[in-house]
């Protein structure tokens, strides 16, 4: 065995390690973690700049 | 605790103020060039000549502008989804004080000649390793962070930025490898680099092409990963193709390099390697864009009024085109045809100016007001005024090259029927004036948008304060 077949061995690994990746951020189990990942740039919304919200709100609305 | 903590708006600030100036500054450097390629006459020094006015430009524009909004919006993103402050805020002012520094001695040293002669490495071994110090203090500081961060998850665009810092860090250390000449003193420094010959040109674009994709795409994803949900006000589109979409960068930007050493003296195959991971690149970067783009369904009116919302999904539609063309441009039939021509140029400005700096433009429009506690900026018109002015320009910036480019490509291949040239290099220079004269026009027309931003901007200071009491929410264990 050469290193050209230690360079395909790591090659078809990290394709491997991709699709697990894949199934992994798919899988059922993740679901709620992302949801509420997903929320934690929305739910940091300083009070100090109250006018910014109100503004926010308004053109939401 | 008594006192609540309060995050780190101090550093954000100085940052995001500076990107908008040397935003101009680098920009304008841009447009000078881009005149004295209409004007050969333009260059009246040695100091300001063409070939030491472009690294200028390329890295006033990348590493002042972009790297600027880069620690502005990492440093801001990190803290605000962490909810945590800053680790190590001695150690942040150091990172802004001493970037500009670099900056600074770059504007110098490189107008003054010394250079390395690495495209987008050109800083010389003492600037090099000021470099490496102010990077090891940001992955400190970001780092520190993240580790002291109250909330369980590490949000997607802190991904993002933390892949770019590291692999910036690689990048940089790996290409910057060079044996100074001690003989030629500290002030005007000279080295060589530590490869030679082919390994050296590799190297170098293992290095440039990773610069584009983790400087200018991994960290301005991070941006759009935090920016336009918050200014959309929804959260992104799907927070599972962003885990794949990381992923999926990171495993093939690595390999796309060797599609700028098509047909040199690299091995064929390894160009064959570099063109396939180009063209398998597509896939990741539609799916970022279409997860940016889509994170807006079912808020489209809100594109209708919100300039700073246009600047961030053009810049995602920018992004989409150039990363489409990118992939093309890496076929090697293809890639025969748009070597060294301005059609390389019109795609990095395609990405650059229309995606890196609108998707920074539209975050400093979303920092500012924040930053100086104001409900919104000075003017909402100028930020649609400046809007329209940066699309013209970015539109007519790369359309003009595109048809150089292609121009050029044809002229340099034809041949008569004895095989001879059909035309000289010079017919080819001369056939690319007009659309030269319309670049300068797309640039001239993208820097007056910045300045007008500068204007705005100051006007939002004026009437605003420095926010610094920005709390830190207690963590929901806390009780």
């Amino acid at each position: 065995m050469d290193i050209n077949d230690l360079r395909s061995i790591s090659t078809v690994l990290a394709f491997v390690s991709f699709l697990g990746i894949v199934w992994w951020a798919y899988s059922d189990r993740r679901k709620d973690t992302y949801e509420a990942a997903a929320m934690l740039p929305l739910d940091d919304d300083s009070e100090l700049i109250p006018q910014a919200m109100r503004t926010n709100e308004r053109k939401s609305s | 605790m008594q006192s609540q903590a309060t995050y780190n708006y101090k550093v954000v600030r100085q940052f995001a103020v500076m990107t908008v100036i040397w935003g101009i500054v680098g920009m304008l450097v841009g447009v000078i060039i881009a005149a004295q390629l209409v004007w050969p006459e333009l260059s009246v020094h040695e100091f300001l000549s063409y070939g030491r006015l472009r690294p200028l430009h390329t890295n006033a524009v990348i590493f002042a502008f972009g790297g600027c909004a880069l620690f502005a919006t990492s440093y801001y993103a990190v803290q605000r989804t962490s909810h945590a402050p800053l680790f190590a805020p001695g150690l942040a002012a150091f990172t802004f004080w001493g970037w500009q520094v670099v900056i600074v001695l770059a504007a110098l040293s490189l107008p003054l000649g010394f250079t390395s002669a690495k495209e987008y490495a050109e800083l010389e071994w003492p600037i090099d390793i000021l470099i490496t110090i102010v990077w090891v203090s940001y992955a400190i500081v970001f780092f520190g962070t993240i580790a002291k961060r109250t909330v369980s998850h590490i949000y997607v665009a802190n991904w993002f930025f933390g892949g770019f810092i590291l692999t910036v860090a690689i990048l940089h250390l790996v290409n910057s490898a060079e044996i100074p000449v001690f003989a030629a003193g500290i002030l005007t420094p000279k080295s060589y680099s530590a490869y030679a010959g082919v390994q050296d040109a590799m190297i170098q674009w293992w290095y440039g092409h990773n610069a584009v994709g983790f400087f200018l795409t991994a960290g301005f994803l991070g941006m759009m990963y935090y920016f336009v949900p918050k200014q959309a006000g929804r959260p992104v589109y799907s927070y599972r193709l962003s885990v794949v979409h990381f992923w999926a960068l990171i495993f093939t930007y690595m390999w796309a390099g060797p599609h700028h050493l098509h047909y040199t003296a690299l091995p064929d195959w390894t160009q064959s390697v570099g063109m396939i991971f180009s063209l398998i690149l597509l896939a990741p970067s539609w799916g970022g864009m279409i997860n940016g783009i889509m994170t807006l369904s079912g808020a489209w009116h809100k594109l209708r009024d919100d300039p700073v919302l246009k600047f961030m999904i053009t810049s995602l539609s920018f992004y989409g085109m150039s990363t489409f063309e990118g992939p093309m441009m890496s076929i090697k039939t293809v890639n025969a045809l748009s070597h060294y021509t301005d059609w390389t140029v019109g795609h990095v400005h395609s990405g650059a100016l229309g995606w890196v700096a609108m998707i920074s433009i539209g975050s400093i429009y979303y920092l500012l007001p924040r930053l100086f506690g104001k409900a919104e900026m000075y003017s909402t018109k100028l930020i649609t005024t400046h809007f329209w002015i940066a699309t013209i320009g970015v539109v007519l910036y790369i359309a003009s090259l595109w048809i150089a480019g292609v121009m050029q490509g044809l002229m340099w291949r034809a041949t008569n029927v004895d095989g001879t040239l059909t035309y000289s290099f010079v017919e080819s220079v001369k056939a690319s004036y007009p659309f030269w004269t319309i670049r300068l026009l797309g640039g001239v027309l993208f820097l007056s948008g910045m300045i007008l931003m500068a204007y705005n901007m100051f006007m939002t200071i004026a009437g605003g304060r420095a926010v610094n009491d920005a709390r830190v929410p207690v963590p929901a264990g806390a009780h």
